[in-house]
Order: structure tokens, then sequence, then C-alpha cells
């Protein structure tokens, strides 16, 4: 196919690119170049283009409450097999220790570390799982969103170990049968793929908020373009005290908490 | 040629049997697909989508999947959201239009490992 | 050549059986795992990676090794060497296909493998992985296989093979540094993120592969009357004493790193690996008990004389392999997934199936060893 030898040729440029870059491209490779001012700055946002991210009020999620990721599970038709060893999720609650692993100290506030949090795909600016993708089956759009593409993964996991904060699944069976509701507008997986949340690129290329954001009654997720500096997401971080998760990795995740 | 009492039977028992699926069976019609439950016309003619739809699918995915485009402007200027399950399924039947043809042809593309006619759904489970 | 490999005695037939039993016993295994899915091993959300690709990263080890005999022939002309060069790059061949073997049982849609090369990804270190190695499985089959052809002839490899001699030098290196490139550079997996990997990696396979070069030579000894030579096997030994030595040096330093620091997620997997976490410590026996035979294989090495008695270096060899096989074909990779990123624990159970694939692909491994060694015995003993 045309595309394929496209892709291919632009490829061996990049190629033959990196041979003579030299340390240019050991940059490129590892990290953005501004590393020392890592998050600390706007220096790559352009108000024009799109860049789509998630803030997290935790204060008013519900304990007990999981409509966002049942909604998510349903629309993306993500299995249920009942046990830990296969378990696919793409959103999901876990205590507030595991997700901030370096700040559940000795003394924090009264319950705060076990306390359930939300997490998901952080949909990094520098993502680590596209970076050690050998054939480009994960890749970060344009709008930031790092989506999978499902007909190209090959199931070497790389991705999984890349990911620093444990959001991928792999699907180790079929999840056919485990699937208790299917929706037919969303496909499947076939076994041997690695999947993950995809900030519902589905529905966002037609011009809707993502399925979690609709489905919680709270306004707990707030989701919109961080390149605007007058949405709903940047007035909420500009207001607010927020964290990202691992943020000294230099991933530069899209999703913010407020704690 | 040495032992050629042996070899060349034997050959020819190979090559028999490597040639038998094309001498085999009687060559027989193309099924009758089954008429779409609704719309007036494909995306494109029937012969082109006949030859092309294949090559067309996988632009569409790759359109979709890869480049955010998930739209289709066809020959004819109208618009059409490149998807299997909502666009082609939409009008189509996957067991009377697309597999009943596969099957005659005998390819098995993998579309339906993930990929569903919404109208079939029920059967799954 | 080949035709050497099909004439042979009774044990040489009865041994390729045996390796072919074991062999089918991983195919139809293997064959339940593609109809099933790889839900059929041990590995999990959490440990997505277990003991195919351990074995895999240890295999690169036993591959590379081949340069401590061709360095020392071809650049300082080492001559002791000569007899058994070859059966460093075929075991290099034999491991490198193991290698490929592990990777394509690991991969959840093998059929696409070709992908890595049909979209390549220079940024991704598996594309360069794959790379590596086939150039280096061809290097090592063409070298090994030209040299021996000219010694069939009874004269000197010809002068084009020279460059790719050379070559493979540098290349064993990249393969073992590519390989812990696959490890080193991911943020948030601590075990891994070390600038020593490489060269811990580099350490342990220059151990662990000539401590399984005097195990072989001194195997051919009993059963094909192949004499390798003293000197060969003790210059090994030597070898062997270095790449132990520095292999538990490197080890030693990320102990020093991990606990000095006193910084937890350094220590967290070691914890696990060597002490117990939170409870957890399933290979805590594995990798004491790698640590016993490896200091014991050291000492055996280091005590005056005592490696000159063939006996005790063949358990001092065997001591040093195992040893190092559990560092990095079991503690490594799935130490690597535990803890994982949210500092969950979840512990790894080797399956059936995934146990009979494992041991399938070494048997399919030393049969590729057992017909090159064949081929390669034959033309030095017509000689």
């Amino acid at each position: 196919m045309s595309i394929d030898r496209r892709d291919f040729l632009k490829k061996l440029g990049l190629g033959s690119m990196v041979s003579l870059g030299g340390f240019g491209f050991l940059k490129k490779m590892g990290g953005p170049e501004e590393a020392i001012a890592s998050g600390a700055t706007l220096e790559t946002a352009d108000p024009n283009k799109v860049r789509w991210g998630m803030v997290i009020e935790m204060g008013k999620c519900q304990e007990g409450c999981t409509d966002c990721i049942s909604v998510c599970h349903l629309t993306h038709n993500v299995p249920d097999h009942g046990n830990k060893k296969d378990e696919i999720k793409w959103i999901w609650k876990t205590g507030y220790k595991h997700l901030f692993t370096n700040e559940a100290h000795q003394y924090a506030q009264d319950g705060l570390p076990d306390k359930p949090f939300l997490t998901l795909c952080n949909h990094c600016d520098n993502p680590p799982c596209t970076r050690v993708c050998p054939t480009e089956a994960t890749f970060a759009r344009p709008d930031g969103i790092v989506q999978m593409d499902f007909h190209r993964c090959i199931g070497c996991r790389f991705c999984m170990a890349g990911c620093p904060y444990g959001s991928r699944s792999f699907n180790w069976r079929d999840p056919r049968p485990n699937l208790k509701e299917i929706n037919p507008n969303f496909p499947t997986r076939e076994r041997g793929v690695v999947e993950k949340c995809n900030f519902c690129t589905e529905r966002i290329d037609k011009g809707e908020r993502p399925a979690c954001v609709e489905a919680c009654k709270e306004g707990v997720l707030t989701f919109g373009n961080l390149n605007d500096p007058n949405s709903e997401i940047r007035q909420l971080l500009a207001e607010k005290r927020t964290n990202q998760r691992k943020p000294e990795l230099g991933t530069k995740p899209s999703v913010f908490y407020i704690v | 040629m040495y032992n050629a009492k042996i070899i060349l039977p034997v050959l020819l028992v190979f090559l028999g049997l490597l040639t038998y699926p094309l001498w085999s069976q009687k060559a027989s019609a193309p099924p009758v697909l089954a008429t779409p439950l609704k719309g007036e016309h494909c995306i494109e003619s029937k012969d082109w989508m006949r030859a092309n739809h294949m090559q067309l699918l996988e632009q569409w995915r790759h359109s979709v999947v890869r480049d955010q485009n998930r739209d289709h402007v066809a020959t004819d200027g109208q618009h059409y959201n490149k998807s299997l399950s909502n666009t082609c399924l939409d009008c189509h039947q996957k067991e009377q239009f697309c597999d009943s043809c596969h099957t005659y042809a005998s390819v098995h593309p993998y579309c339906w490992e993930c990929h569903f006619d919404p109208k079939e759904v029920n059967h799954v489970h | 050549m080949i035709e050497k490999a099909l004439t042979g005695n009774r044990s040489y037939f009865g041994w390729l059986a045996l390796l072919a039993l074991v062999a089918a016993n991983g195919v139809y295994f293997y064959g339940q795992q593609l109809t099933y899915g790889l839900g059929i091993t041990g590995m999990s959300r959490d440990i997505s990676w277990g003991v195919y690709i351990a074995q895999f990263t240890f295999m690169v080890g036993v591959a590379a090794s081949a340069v401590m005999l061709v360095l020392p022939y071809y650049i300082h002309n080492y001559k002791a060497f000569g007899k058994i060069v070859v059966l460093g790059e075929f075991l290099a061949v034999a491991a490198v296909s193991m290698c490929m073997m592990f990777i394509m049982v690991d991969m959840g849609k093998p059929m696409r493998f070709l992908n890595v090369m049909l979209y390549p990804s220079p940024h991704s270190i598996l594309f360069w992985d794959a790379t590596v190695l086939n150039v280096y499985l061809f290097l090592n089959l063409l070298c090994g296989w030209v040299a021996l052809e000219s010694e069939k002839k009874g004269t000197p490899p010809p002068k084009w093979l020279k460059p790719f001699i050379y070559l493979s030098i540098p290349w064993a290196f990249s393969i073992h540094t590519v390989t812990a490139f696959l490890y080193a550079g991911l943020p948030g997996r601590h075990l891994w993120l070390t600038a020593i990997m490489a060269p811990r990696f580099l350490a342990s396979a220059f151990a662990a592969g000539p401590a399984l070069l005097i195990l072989l030579a001194l195997l051919l000894r009993r059963v094909a009357k192949f004499d390798a030579g003293d000197e060969a096997i003790q210059k090994l030994a030597t070898i062997v004493t270095y790449g132990v030595i520095a292999n538990f040096f490197f080890i030693g330093l990320e102990f020093f790193t991990a606990y000095y620091s006193g910084i937890p997620s350094h220590q967290h997997n070691l914890d696990y690996l060597f002490f117990v976490l939170e409870g957890h410590g399933n290979l805590v026996p594995f990798l004491w008990t790698s640590v016993v035979l490896g200091f014991a294989g050291m000492g055996g090495l280091l005590w005056p004389g005592l490696r000159k008695n063939e006996r005790i270096l063949g358990l001092i060899c065997g001591a040093i392999f195992i040893s190092l096989w559990i560092d990095k074909g079991i503690g490594l990779v799935i130490g690597g997934f535990i803890p994982n990123p949210l500092e969950e624990i979840t512990e790894y159970y080797i399956t059936w199936p995934e146990f009979s694939i494992t041991l399938g692909i070494w048997a399919i491994g030393a049969m590729i060893l057992t017909l090159l060694y064949k081929i390669a015995l034959s033309v030095k003993k017509a000689q």
C-alpha cells in the first residue's frame, strides 16, 4: 500500500538523520530539551492548536461511586475477566498513596493515604510508551492524546514496561466471552494487543466530551483544551493548586489532580 | 536420471496432491448477495466497491486511527463517516453480504475479531 | 558440510531424539498458547514480562560471550583458542536463535512480527535490538562456517572474511549493550534505571558464557573424544574469574547506592528479591542460591590450583552458570516488576505450559548446538 511505502521512506529518512544528528538525536529521544524548566512554563502552548487535558477534583468525588468507571468500560467494551491476572482497566480507583508514591508521608492527613483516587492514562506530553513502541502502534496525536492502533500492535508489551503509571492493560485472552454487555459502535479487541484509556477519541472527534466526564454527576472531571487560556480547565488550573503524578520523571502528564 | 522409476511417479503424485484444490472442485457460481436493508446506492459504484473495498477499508482505518480524519468524500461529493460498523453495516448485513462472499472466495479478513454488525450484536452472547 | 550432521552413533541420535521430544512438548503447548492467548502463562497486568523475556535477556549474554574467544584469537593471535573459536561462534548462533524464539513466543501477535521492520521506529530500542541480533546471528554463522570450510580444505580462511570477523567483535558488545538499554531507559522501573546496566550485563555474560563453554569442552572430551586443550580451558577459566568478580562487584554497587542513599523506591525491588517486601518474597530463596553458588564458584576459581582439577572446574563452572542464570534469567526481569509503578505487589507463578515452552526452546537451542558442533568436530577430527 502507498501509505506504508510513504511511512517507510519517511522513517528511512529519519533513520539517516539519527546517524547524522548525534547528540541532538539523543535529546530528542530522551526527553524535552528544556528539561530543567519541566512543567514550570507553557513554552509549548500554541493557542491555535488543541491540547486535551483533564483536571480531577477528588474533593467532589463520592466514595463508592463508580459511574465514570462503568460508563467507560461499557462504552469501550472493556471485559471483566473476574481475576487480577487477566485484568483490563482504563479508569479505576486506587489509594492516594499508590498514585502519589512520594507524597504519602507518615503524618499524612487521616485517611488520605488509603483514600480511593481516580486514575487513568495521563496522556503525557513526553510519553515513554510511544518512545519504546517498536512499531508506532502507540503514538501521540497532534492534540496530545496517546492513541493505540490495535491493527498494528504486535503485543510485545514494551509500552507496559515503559509506562511509569501502570496505565496499560494487555489482552491475555479473548475479551469477548467476558463482556456482559456490548456496545456495537465501538470495537472489541483481539487477544494479544495492549489497550488503555483513549480519552474517548471516538467522541472527541465528533465534538463530544469523554464519556466519563459526561457520566459524573458531581463534576469531578473537567476536560478541555490546555492550550486555550480561556478554557474552563485552564481557569481551574490557574485558580487551584494542582498536582501531577510523578512529575520528576519528565513525562509531563496532561491529567491534573486537586487533592 | 538415477532411480527415475521411483522418482517420476512419486513426483507426479506430489504434483497431483499439490494442485488438488485446483481441479477437485467444479467452478461454482458466485453467491447471490443479499440486497442492503436500506440505502439507495453504495458510496461508490458496485464494481468499484467489489474490486477495491478492502483497500478503501484499510485507508479508512489508517486515517481514522492515525490521522483523526473520519470524513470520507465520495466521488459524487457526498460525505460519509469512515466506519465499518456504523456506515457500511448500517445498510449491509454482515452474514448475508460480507460473510457469504468471503466464504465463497475463501478469504478470512480479521475485521470481525473486533468489529461488529450492530444488527447482530444480540447473537454474540 | 551439512552431511556430517546426518551420521553419528547411537547415542548421538538418541540425544537428538530426546531433545526433539522435549521440543515437541513445547510446540504442543505453544499451539495452545496461540489458541488461548498469553493468559496461559503466569504473566499478568503487573508482571507483563516473565520467564520468556528473562531467558531472552540471559541468552543474549551467552551469545555475546563468543567474543571472548574471537577477540584473543584473531586480535591477539592467541593460538590456544584456535581449536575452539568455532565452538564459541556456533554457541553464539544457537544462543541468538534461542533469543529470537523467546521473543517470538512472548509476542501477543507473532504473525505481525514483520511490523518491526515495516514500520521502523528508530526511537525504540527494541527496533535496534532486533536489528543488531539479526546481524550478529549472520556474522557468527558466516565467520564460523567459512572458517570451518577452509579448515576442511586445509587452507587459511579467505581474506574477505577478516572484516566480518573484526566487525563481530564490537558487535558482540553492541548486542548486550542494546539489550541492557531495553531496561535502562525506562522511567519508573527502579531496578532497571541504572547507568551500569550495560556493564553489568556484559560482566555477567562474560562469566556465564565462557563457563558454559568450559562445561561444553569438558563434555566433548567425554562424549566426542575432542580435546579443546588444557591451556584453552584454563584461559577460559581466567576469563570467567574476571567476569564473575566484575559481576558481583557491580551488584554490590547497586546495593550500596540503594541502601546508603536510603531512597525507598530504589530499595523496593532489591528488598523483594533478597529480603522480603511487605510479606512477599517468592524469589528470595532463588536469589540467595544465586549468591551462594556465585561466591562459591568465585572462591573456587581464586583458590590456588583448585581449578586445575577437571572435575572441580566443572562443578565451579556449573555453579557460576546457575548462579548467573538465576540472577538474570529470573531475578532481573521479574524483580523489576515488583512492586509495580503504583507500588502494589503482584507475584509471578510460572505455569506448566509456559515452563514447557521455555524448556522446548532450550531443547531446540541444544539441538542447533549439537548439530553445529557435530559438523565442526567431524571436520576437525578428519584433519
